[in-house]
């Protein structure tokens, strides 16, 4: 090897694995940095400790998968460099800034491949900051990783798959699920059926969590409105309006999602041109079907650069590697390259169907009540975002924020940011994509303050 | 009062700690979140109006669920494991 530095993976979810295996596989040996204690990403996490639950009891069908990606990830051990529980809280030039163990280190790459996965879509919903109220994906979490359900009787609300995906594990687990509040109407459901040709297993099982709830006398709720969480302290209630019938439930606790969003920061601090995608109703890094990005040696895989799904999160990690060895005149399989790609762009139709299936109530954020909070850092609320539009004439969403402090908080926008959007073209009378995104800024998350300097790092290969 | 309610690991070994002053005790395996929860109803309070907060995304995204600890220090609460003896403040009284 040449001494070049060696490659930076951010990430270890299914994305990463691949990547960083691809490359180890070239004789190349990757940094892999990774938020949590174990790899698998949110999708295959691992629990801290066992607790006598077997993997199809976490994962359901995907089992084998996970069992592999954590198996195929132990094997690489001498072959990559991992370091687990770090943060990429910056990226420069080729120099990433690392926090580990309450050091930050700087380290040079040549190469990054940024697979950082993604989190629960939301929009502001009265009372949606209510102890008990957690995103779909944190609902799942905690039965998943820490064998805890968020309540004794929940009820599930929004939409996408994980959706009934939840609501399903939580009754299989033996917890009273109330209801099922789809945000989307029935009559969307149709297109699943289009589906049936390009992902029929994930359709079929998808329609047999949705039959199995019901015959266990779950209430499902199809092209819910006016979704409200109530409670004083904590969830005590869910009210919504279907039609022209108000209706409530009591329960104490709610997972909530409107499916996924995108973990884009550190593509933009890396420099990556950002567009907008129609399917994903949000500003994310350009890709070419291989990977790479607007800016040499960058390459984004995973659902961080725009869901869609774990599977086609392993065969982008892959499909990205190829093309960093590529791009370093490495010998790199054109053949499986090929492959990757088409097994992708099958899987991207099936996303098609999954959108029309689940559209994006994007109208929720537009009609929000004044007094409702979209911010949950700052605690701004609709009507401060409204007034701050007009009586400043803002027409782009970092103006916005540099006025009203939405998106300044600890978490950077990740979870006001699609309905602050929605509300600015809203008052201004655009579309969504007209007004911007929210640009990154480091630290990517909050450091500990006690965060001292490290040495300098150029790991040689 | 509690938002959690665990399903597996109950048997396993307990590790005290005080949540608001109150001794409590969680199980190995628990993040800080699980901990506090599966014993309160919140993990802090808003710093502008005083609400109560239990966290929301359970992956390190939303920053909902930052708890101070008696050294001064502060943790996010869904992704740092419990550990013996710890002193956690919600500030709120949610242990009560």
């Amino acid at each position: 090897m040449t001494g070049r530095p060696q490659p930076l993976v951010v990430g270890a979810g299914p994305a990463g694995v691949r990547a960083a295996e691809a490359l180890a596989n070239a004789g190349l040996r990757p940094l892999v940095v990774d938020e949590a204690p174990a790899c698998g990403g949110q999708i295959y996490r691992q629990r801290l400790v066992d607790d006598g639950r077997s993997t199809r009891d976490l994962y359901g069908s995907e089992a084998p998968k996970a069992e592999r990606l954590h198996r195929d990830f132990a094997a690489l051990a001498r072959r990559i460099d991992y370091w687990p529980q770090a943060l990429v809280w910056n990226l420069r030039e080729g120099m990433a800034d690392i926090a580990l163990a309450g050091v930050s280190r700087e380290v040079a790459y040549d190469g990054l491949i940024l697979a950082t996965g993604a989190s629960d879509r939301v929009l502001p919903v009265p009372g949606w900051t209510l102890p008990g109220v957690f995103t779909l994906g944190g609902a799942q979490i905690a039965l998943k990783t820490q064998g805890c359900a968020i309540g004794s009787r929940v009820v599930f609300a929004g939409s996408g798959p994980l959706l009934y995906l939840v609501a399903w594990q939580y009754m299989k687990a033996g917890i009273d699920v109330a209801a099922v509040l789809d945000a989307t109407p029935l009559m969307a459901k149709y297109h699943l059926l289009r589906g049936l040709v390009l992902a029929p297993d994930i359709v079929l099982r998808g329609m047999r969590f949705a039959a199995e709830l019901r015959l266990r006398g779950v209430a499902i709720h199809y092209g819910i409105e006016d979704l409200a969480m109530e409670g004083v302290t904590r969830v005590e209630g869910v009210r919504w309006r279907q039609g022209e019938r108000e209706r409530s439930l009591a329960c104490d606790g709610i997972g909530y999602g409107l499916s996924l969003r995108s973990e884009t920061q550190l593509a933009d601090l890396a420099g990556c041109a950002f567009s907008f995608n129609a399917r994903e109703n949000a500003f994310l890094p350009q890709r070419d079907i291989s990977g790479r990005s607007s800016v040499a040696g960058v390459y984004l895989a995973g659902d961080g650069a725009g869901i869609a799904g774990a599977d086609a999160a392993e065969l982008a990690g892959e499909r990205g590697a190829l093309a960093l060895l590529e791009d370093r005149g490495l010998p790199h399989a054109l053949e499986r390259a090929a492959d990757l790609e088409r097994r992708l762009s099958r899987i991207g139709r099936f996303r098609e169907v999954l959108e029309a299936a689940f559209p994006y109530p994007g109208h929720w954020a537009k009609c929000v009540a004044d007094e409702t909070l979209v911010c949950r850092c700052e605690e701004v609320s609709a009507g401060t975002l409204r007034q701050s539009v007009r009586d400043f004439a803002l027409d782009e969403l970092n103006r916005l924020k540099a006025v009203s402090r939405i998106g300044m908080g600890r978490c950077q926008g990740r979870f006001c940011g699609a309905a602050a959007a929605e509300i600015l073209a809203c008052e201004i009378a655009k579309s969504v994509d007209a007004v911007g995104h929210l640009r990154a800024q480091a630290p990517v998350k909050p450091l500990p303050l006690a965060l001292k300097p490290g040495r300098a790092r150029t790991a040689a290969e | 009062m509690q938002l959690f309610h665990r399903i597996a690991r109950s048997e396993h070994r307990p590790i005290s700690f005080t949540l608001d002053g109150t001794p409590c005790v969680g199980r190995e395996g628990d993040t800080l979140l699980t901990a506090v929860l599966t014993a309160g109803t919140a993990v802090r309070s808003s710093e502008f109006s005083d609400a109560p907060r239990a966290g929301f995304c359970q992956m390190g995204a939303c920053q909902d669920c930052w708890v101070t600890l008696a050294n001064g220090e502060r943790a996010r609460a869904c992704t740092t494991p419990l550990a013996a003896g710890m002193e956690i403040f919600t500030g709120t009284g949610a242990a009560a």
